[in-house]
């Protein structure tokens, strides 16, 4: 038994995705070889080699894998397959493109948003945003898995397995890189690992209130900013803040909804955090509902009162 | 060019499903369906191809039972020019209506086809990809922007951080997200003209392809629910059970 694990990263450093990926690889069990492709990236490669449990680390350092572009990606993936029965990657919008491209060449059914490890073949995975939990065997002799970050620890960096050269295939040359608009998040943690999150929905009203009454309280915490899909659709917030079932999932300790109603497909995305609290006009809101703490009232006196005792 | 969209018909989003008491899976008896909303983002925008003047024809396909062919006269309403039903009662993998679809894409060879990013039901976000894999052409998902231009497209996708652009070659497949576009409502007018508008059927067998499931479902379940906690009166109490009784700040 040994499992590929797919590295999540931004060119720059190792995403905590593939530590909590690295435990999900752990309870299935086996030789764990962590996959870091890019271009310049032996530095992230050093990272991954202190996963703990992990006994390779294969580094595929070329030009046609800086942007990580699903093509090249999985012909890599795929070059190395044969010597694993299990291929997994944390549920990343890089590892949700290519995945499924190397479960298809390899002729296989991937298993995706794997919340629970039951076993070596059998995994747990929501559907219906997260409004029933499938428990499901594979009968593939290669499996292909996505796993959810937030249902599994992050694996400690306490180890130093040696890294290995691989060598990519020739580029498919399908599709070629044009721009990237990346790190709206300034200054605030990444949103799938930061112990809290402020999220703002609808009520804030404009861009502007957004970022004046919700960042502050962020700020003061030390947390990420979310928000729900109508915040996003509205453009108060980047897509890449929304949070829910086509969005990001996230389980941080302290998760702080602010005038959002709560539809079930942005409770699929926080209803696993462990404290959640909603502050929100409307007493008749679904969001209290899964609340630990609720706070009917005004957003926009309540937050500035909570940003100015928390100074 | 032609445009080819596949759409599935699923549990209406605004429905809060029920797991079946014995745990054989979510109860659809009596549930409004519609079409999943990623594929009418998909429907919507090769439409604005065709009204651009950059797509010539597009054609919709669904795999399912019979009932898709509701789903799919909604898409001929919305503007689509005609529809593929492939009837089948079975509930198809991803890997499997990719490979069917791969067999319609070889006979009908559009320039590129629209994928929705994932369908609500069973939330996999495979079948694009797979699709493009096996039929060796170029893909990017999770598009909020799509300029097709002579023989490539330029592709805008929501990716973790931001926004990342693309180009593709084409024939191309294209899965859609969220904020591609609105989708239009079909007009009264539209929707009788949809009756008249050629639905072509099939069956799976047609495609000589191994469609049997790969995985087993061994049970579907409730997950663990959350009780409401409790109510608090200021933002003074808030702060002081976050610190003291929650201490998470």
């Amino acid at each position: 038994m040994a499992i590929l694990l797919l590295a999540e990263h931004d060119g720059v450093a190792l995403s905590e995705q593939t530590a909590r990926a690295t435990s999900a690889a752990q309870k299935i069990g086996g030789d764990i070889h962590v996959l870091v492709a890019g271009e310049d990236v032996s530095g992230i490669a050093g990272e991954a080699a202190k996963l703990a449990g992990v006994t390779k680390v294969l580094l595929a350092d070329d030009p046609s894998l800086k942007h990580q572009l699903a093509e090249p990606l999985a012909a890599l993936m795929v070059s190395l397959a044969g010597n694993y029965d299990t291929v997994i990657a944390p549920a990343t919008a890089t590892a949700k493109s290519v995945m499924p491209r190397v479960a298809a060449l390899l002729d296989v059914a991937q298993v995706s948003e794997v919340i629970e490890v039951v076993s070596s073949d059998t995994f747990k995975r929501p559907i219906y945003a997260g409004n029933a939990i499938q428990t499901v065997q594979t009968r593939e002799t290669k499996r292909v898995l996505t796993v959810r970050g937030a249902s599994f620890p992050a694996a400690e960096f306490t180890n130093s397995a040696p890294v290995e050269a691989v060598s990519a295939p020739a580029d498919p040359g399908l599709s070629t890189f044009v721009s990237a608009a990346l790190a709206t998040n300034i200054g605030r943690p990444d949103l799938t690992a930061a112990k809290i999150v402020v999220s703002g929905g609808r009520a804030l009203g404009s861009a502007e209130k957004f970022k004046d009454v919700i960042l502050p309280v962020a700020k003061k915490l030390g947390a990420a900013v979310g928000a729900s899909r109508a915040a996003v659709d509205s453009g108060y917030a980047p897509n890449d803040w929304q949070v829910g079932q086509t969005g990001k999932i996230v389980a941080p300790d302290l998760y702080i909804a602010c005038g959002i109603s709560g539809a079930i497909q942005h409770l699929a995305g926080m209803k696993d955090s462990k404290i959640i609290v909603a502050i929100n006009k409307d007493p008749d809101a679904p969001i209290f509902q899964v609340a630990d703490y609720g706070l009917v009232a005004d957003l926009f006196e309540v937050l500035p009162e909570f940003a100015d005792a928390l100074s | 060019m032609k445009v080819l969209v596949p759409v599935k018909r699923v549990v209406d989003a605004n429905v809060k499903i029920r797991v079946k008491p014995d745990h054989s899976g979510v109860d659809l008896a009596n549930v409004k369906m519609t079409m999943n909303p990623f594929d009418e983002i998909s429907i919507e925008e090769a439409i604005r191809l065709k009204e651009a003047g950059k797509a010539k024809e597009v054609v919709v396909v669904s795999i399912g039972p019979g009932k898709s062919e509701e789903t799919l006269r909604s898409a001929l309403a919305m503007g689509a020019d005609r529809a593929i039903l492939v009837e089948t009662e079975e509930q198809l993998e991803p890997l499997a209506v990719a490979k069917i679809l791969k067999g319609i894409a070889s006979t009908e060879k559009p320039d590129l086809i629209i994928v929705g990013k994932q369908a609500i039901d069973d939330d996999c976000n495979q079948t694009g990809q797979m699709l493009s894999a096996l039929l060796g052409w170029a893909q990017a998902t999770f598009a909020s922007k799509i300029e097709v231009e002579a023989d490539s497209v330029k592709v805008t996708r929501e990716v973790d951080g931001g926004l990342q652009t693309v180009e593709l070659r084409l024939p191309a497949v294209v899965t859609s997200d969220l904020r591609l576009n609105e989708p239009r409502y079909a007009s009264l007018p539209n929707i009788m003209k949809a009756k008249k508008k050629p639905v072509e059927k099939k069956m799976p067998a047609e495609f000589g392809i191994d469609i049997g499931p790969r995985l087993t479902i061994l049970k579907t379940e409730e997950p663990e629910s959350r009780k409401a906690g409790v109510r608090v009166q200021s933002t003074a109490e808030l702060l002081d059970k976050l610190k003291s009784e929650a201490r998470v700040i």
